[in-house]
């Protein structure tokens, strides 16, 4: 399985107003099999890094590596959901968008439907294989476009705020869904998130960033056994460390999550 | 789209309300007719016009111009549609190609199409060739310009999803880019469609073609045949509803709005 190496990487946006740090020299490790938040206010470039490791963006210093091997553009090792509910085709069926990446891929017709239901069973969806996206309500269409990463059978895992657009009651249903999905296939998974308590919750380690520029704080490692208890007193006290380290700027926005539930 | 639920009854009402208007306007007409207001021949009643579609279309006539110009019209359009879809796919997907055409494009686009009509029959001849090569050019306007709106309308997120799954250039192109901008292309070929068959019946006036919709209605001036004339004119208006209703209606509801791209 891949071991993902991010090596000094950095980047500089060249804008009108001049060169604008989106990350820099961001260094961590991630394990195989490994659930990793990146977690941090908007602007900490934690989604400008995801993309680089998605292999969207080239950074203008330093390197991804994947199970050793620089990462040059995208490739089928990695699956990517995105926030946006858009993400997913509307001309195609769920079961359509589930099977894009095997079709792209050249695998027969009945192979792949036969594992794009598997994994709509896994998001619990195998009943809406037919139903096209705009009938889905947006958690479901979450759940397809997960289902849709995972298809092709990625090591990794790229996810960015999948469910931040997400009423919270379906946020914490979806939490837990992931947790189980990932107990399931044992992806690596790369989450951002700028949700303390989800990322508490999902995460085996959390690397916090912070803004201006964007740059790695610290690495937190959450020991907790799953499935996890958000009103537990431990539970809470990781998420006072993580607001700690986050700085007195970013509370107030990080703190609008899971706690209440 | 009630009418497809509501059954037979809600069938009959959405009938009776399409129906509405056209018996108002035909009982304004004879009454207009009756009271001798215009010379009978030029201001024919509804009667006489019904006879002369019957009495034309028995005797294979109005068949004969319809079929023609139907002819006409699908050889002009299919140029359109190809070349038209096929220029605003480049203007959409390449640079160079926007800064090519846009400008011709947008010079082209609003000069009404008759003015090019003259010009036409000097370079190509009279008659069907030329009509169905202006035809073609006129219509491409319109679906050129849609068909670049709607590649520049496909959300980049469909395309880098599309990547991060695998898809190469080719695939991006048949799979993504062509069904997202379909509903920006269906738009475009009904507003080329419409925008065909109105420089088609013009052109045939003054293209001399040997038969044709276009000019059985010029014909029938010269005889006063006021009735034949709006027997022509009917014509033409069944054929531009059909095409509306049953093809690009139909088509619409079978894609973009069965996929929520488009409300129908």
């Amino acid at each position: 399985m891949s071991h993902i190496e991010v090596r000094d990487v950095s980047l500089v946006y060249d804008t009108p107003a001049g060169r604008v740090p989106g990350v820099q020299a961001a260094n961590f490790d991630i394990e195989a099999s490994e659930f990793l938040c990146l977690l941090g206010p908007s602007g900490c470039g934690k989604s400008t890094l995801l993309n680089i490791i998605a292999g969207f963006l080239s950074p203008t210093g330093g390197e991804i590596r994947i199970g050793g091997k620089a990462v040059t553009g995208h490739g089928l090792d990695r699956g990517v959901v995105f926030q946006d509910f858009a993400q997913l085709f509307p001309w195609r069926t769920a079961l359509g968008n589930v099977t894009f990446g095997l079709e792209m891929k050249g695998v027969p017709k009945q192979e792949r439907e036969e594992i794009a239901l598997k994994q709509l069973q896994l998001v619990k969806l195998e009943k809406f294989a037919n139903a096209y996206p705009h009938h889905l309500s947006g958690g479901m269409q979450q759940r397809v476009a997960i289902a849709r990463a995972l298809a092709y059978n990625p090591a990794v895992l790229l996810m960015d705020e999948p469910f931040a657009a997400l009423d919270a009651f379906t946020r914490d249903d979806m939490q837990r869904l992931l947790a189980e999905v990932w107990r399931e296939t044992r992806k690596t998974v790369i989450y951002v998130t700028h949700n303390v308590a989800e990322a508490v919750y999902l995460a085996d380690r959390v690397v916090v960033m912070t803004p201006h520029p964007g740059t790695v704080k610290i690495e937190v490692p959450i020991r907790l056994p799953r499935p996890r208890d958000p009103l537990s007193v431990e539970f809470l006290e990781y998420q006072k460390e993580l607001l700690r380290q986050l700085g007195p700027a970013a509370t107030g926005q990080a703190t609008n999550g899971k706690a209440n539930d | 789209m009630a009418s497809a639920t509501a059954g037979a009854g809600g069938r009959l009402r959405a009938f009776a309300l399409n129906a509405y208007p056209f018996v108002v306007v035909g009982a304004l007409w004879e009454m207009v007719a009756r009271l001798g207001i215009f010379p009978p021949r030029l201001f024919p009643p509804l009667e006489e016009v019904a006879a002369a579609l019957v009495r034309l279309t028995v005797a294979g006539i109005l068949p004969h111009h319809a079929y023609e110009t139907l002819l006409r019209l699908f050889a002009g359009f299919a140029i359109a549609a190809v070349a038209g879809v096929a220029v605003g796919i480049a203007m959409g997907r390449s640079r160079r190609a926007e800064d090519i055409f846009l400008p011709l494009v947008s010079i082209g686009a609003p000069i009404p199409g008759v003015a090019y009509a003259p010009l036409f029959m000097l370079w190509f001849g009279l008659g069907s060739f030329s009509t169905i090569l202006l035809v073609g050019f006129v219509s491409a306007f319109p679906i050129i310009f849609n068909t670049w709106t709607g590649v520049k309308a496909v959300k980049e997120i469909w395309v880098r999803s599309a990547q991060a799954m695998g898809a190469d250039n080719r695939q991006l192109f048949r799979q993504v880019i062509l069904p997202g901008a379909l509903p920006y292309i269906l738009t475009g070929l009904r507003l080329g469609v419409a925008q065909a068959w109105r420089i088609l019946v013009v052109v045939e006036m003054l293209a001399a073609v040997p038969w044709g919709l276009g000019w059985l209605i010029f014909g029938a001036r010269e005889f006063l045949n006021t009735d034949v004339m709006l027997a022509g004119i009917f014509v033409i208006g069944l054929i531009g509803l059909t095409l509306e209703k049953h093809v690009f209606a139909r088509l619409e509801r079978y894609t973009v709005v069965r996929w929520g791209m488009m409300a129908s």
